[in-house]
């Protein structure tokens, strides 16, 4: 039996979801908008767009999403976050207000607006480091809007990505992490037609193995079925 | 002013792109009219994505009348300290000398805005000369396609500011989509009538009939005041909203801004729209349309 299509879940309380769905179509990857707890059944990786990070983890709690998705993120399921999604995932934010909460899955601390206000936020490119972003077709165009800037990175953490002229220690400040089964990028791969980030962030979702304490309720979520078609969302974009 | 972009070690910035993309990232929020940092305090806790700086709120500036300009600079630092989310400023229609100071101030996003007194009854805003991006009000699809020509890399529809009544926002809304929605099925010929009618680019036209909507995000203001405005503007085709006077103008400010933020990403869900609107107070009073005596809307050409 043929299995079916990995789904990737966007969550889509507020930000830049359609252009994640836009760019994972280009992928080949179909994806489903998750506002709700229900909405996180049966998905193979899930993505956190662009936003407002205090808005978002406002929306989080008011949705009863922070607690399941922790939980999802904790026990494997293949997540992506870009500029505000990754500091939802970041270890620590340093200027972030006291109430704000992260799911603590990749060993960083990130300034927010580290670049300062809208009139500095700009495109450039990012230099992959090593080969997983397939180094040979040269840097990723990269659009950064209000970005957060890592200033410290620990642990299993591992540096896909700099960025040349800015860096705390006056380096390269890194802007792509990866943590085992969870991405993050301080800047916008899906704002340009560069879709090296989703590529491999697919291919995570679609190969990667959950710890055992997880199989058996992802499967017990799973034997409910997958949504219809109907729920999958087409691009609009 | 003329240079839209600077290279700064290999950094664009202010490319349009640069500028349409905090708009995209606004999508699905709220952005909250206030006059000081205490207001701007509360917006944020509240869950605003973002705060729009001004004199007065529009039903303050409609009450007392006198010129409506640009906040005092001392009163944007203060909000811009306040708070990390992006901070928006109103500049008059026209007013380029006012939105050199924003820009100067740091501001993230300008509103070119009919809520103010006009500075220029002939042109807007050169919007490309600038780095900071702007979001300019429309009544319709011509207007809204005029603002983009002249560099807006966010629309609104303009509703009518200062009364909580949400009738010219539906209005301004079900014109612009409804002739996105007509421009989609015109043929290649009929796109020059378009673009002559609507007073806009044949570029413009052309590239939305391709596409089916227009190349900015499309959010709403002007008049919404309860969570289900809110709900009833998304489900119409908005991307995000404006809130003004319908927060600080009603009984608890802190509930029904949340409440709103809420209703503005579970518009779908009527459900959830019910449980937020339950025991809210008071909505501002608003105004019957009639008994104005001037319609903001009417500013900008």
């Amino acid at each position: 039996m043929e299995e079916p299509a990995a789904t990737v879940g966007v969550l889509a309380l507020q930000g830049d979801v359609l252009e994640h769905e836009a760019a994972f179509a280009d992928v080949g990857v179909v994806t489903r908008r998750v506002r709700r707890p229900a909405d996180l059944g049966g998905i193979d990786g899930l993505v956190l767009p662009g936003g407002e990070s205090t808005t978002l983890s406002m929306l989080l709690e008011s949705s009863g999403l922070f607690e399941p998705i922790a939980q999802e993120v904790a026990r494997g399921l293949p997540t992506f976050g870009t500029c505000a999604g990754l500091i939802l995932l970041a270890g620590r934010v340093e200027d972030g207000r006291g109430d704000q909460r992260t799911f603590s899955a990749l060993d960083c601390a990130v300034r927010r607006n580290g670049y300062g206000p809208q009139r500095f936020s700009f495109e450039g490119v990012a230099q992959p480091v090593g080969d997983a972003l397939d180094a040979g077709e040269g840097p990723l165009p990269a659009v950064f809007i209000r970005a957060p800037l890592v200033t410290e990175v620990w642990g299993g953490a591992e540096v896909l990505a700099t960025e040349s002229s800015q860096g705390s220690g006056g380096g390269p400040a890194p802007v792509v992490l990866r943590q085992g089964h969870v991405l993050g990028a301080t800047f916008h791969p899906e704002l340009t037609g560069d879709r090296r980030l989703h590529r491999l962030f697919s291919s995570m979702a679609g190969c990667t193995k959950r710890a055992p304490a997880a199989s058996s309720a992802r499967l017990a979520t799973r034997s409910l079925g997958r949504p219809p078609p109907g729920e999958a969302v087409p691009a609009r974009r | 002013m003329g240079v839209m972009a600077t290279a700064n070690g290999g950094r664009a910035t202010g490319t349009f792109t640069v500028k349409r993309g905090l708009a995209d990232m606004l999508r699905g929020g709220v952005i909250m009219d206030v006059v000081d940092a205490e207001q701007a305090k509360i917006a944020e806790d509240a869950g605003a994505v973002s705060v729009m700086a001004l004199e007065r709120v529009p039903a303050d500036i409609r009450r007392d009348g006198g010129v409506a300009r640009m906040s005092d600079p001392a009163l944007v630092d203060g909000i811009q300290q306040a708070v990390t989310v992006p901070v928006m400023a109103k500049a008059r229609i026209g007013h380029f000398a006012e939105a050199q100071v924003l820009q100067a101030l740091g501001v993230d996003y300008i509103d070119e805005s009919e809520v103010l007194t006009p500075a220029d009854e002939a042109h807007h805003i050169d919007k490309w000369a600038f780095t900071v991006p702007f979001v300019c009000g429309a009544t319709n699809l011509g207007e809204a396609l005029r603002r983009i020509s002249e560099g807006a890399a966010m629309i609104r529809s303009k509703g009518e500011a200062g009364t909580g009544n949400i009738v010219e926002a539906v209005r301004h809304l079900r014109a612009i989509l409804g002739d996105i929605r007509k421009i989609t099925q015109a043929d290649s010929a009929e796109l020059y009538a378009w673009a002559k009618e609507l007073r806009a680019p044949i570029g413009l036209v052309q590239e939305l009939a391709e596409t089916g909507k227009l190349s900015v995000p499309l959010f709403c203001a002007g008049g919404i005041a309860t969570p289900a405005d809110a709900s009833l503007v998304m489900q119409l085709g908005a991307e995000a909203v404006f809130v003004g006077s319908g927060i600080f103008k009603s009984q608890d400010p802190a509930r029904r801004a949340r409440a709103i933020v809420e209703a503005t990403t579970h518009y779908e869900d009527a459900d959830h729209v019910a449980k937020v609107s339950r025991g809210l107070g008071d909505a501002m009073r608003g105004e019957e349309l009639s008994e104005l005596s001037e319609r903001l809307a009417e500013r900008g050409w």
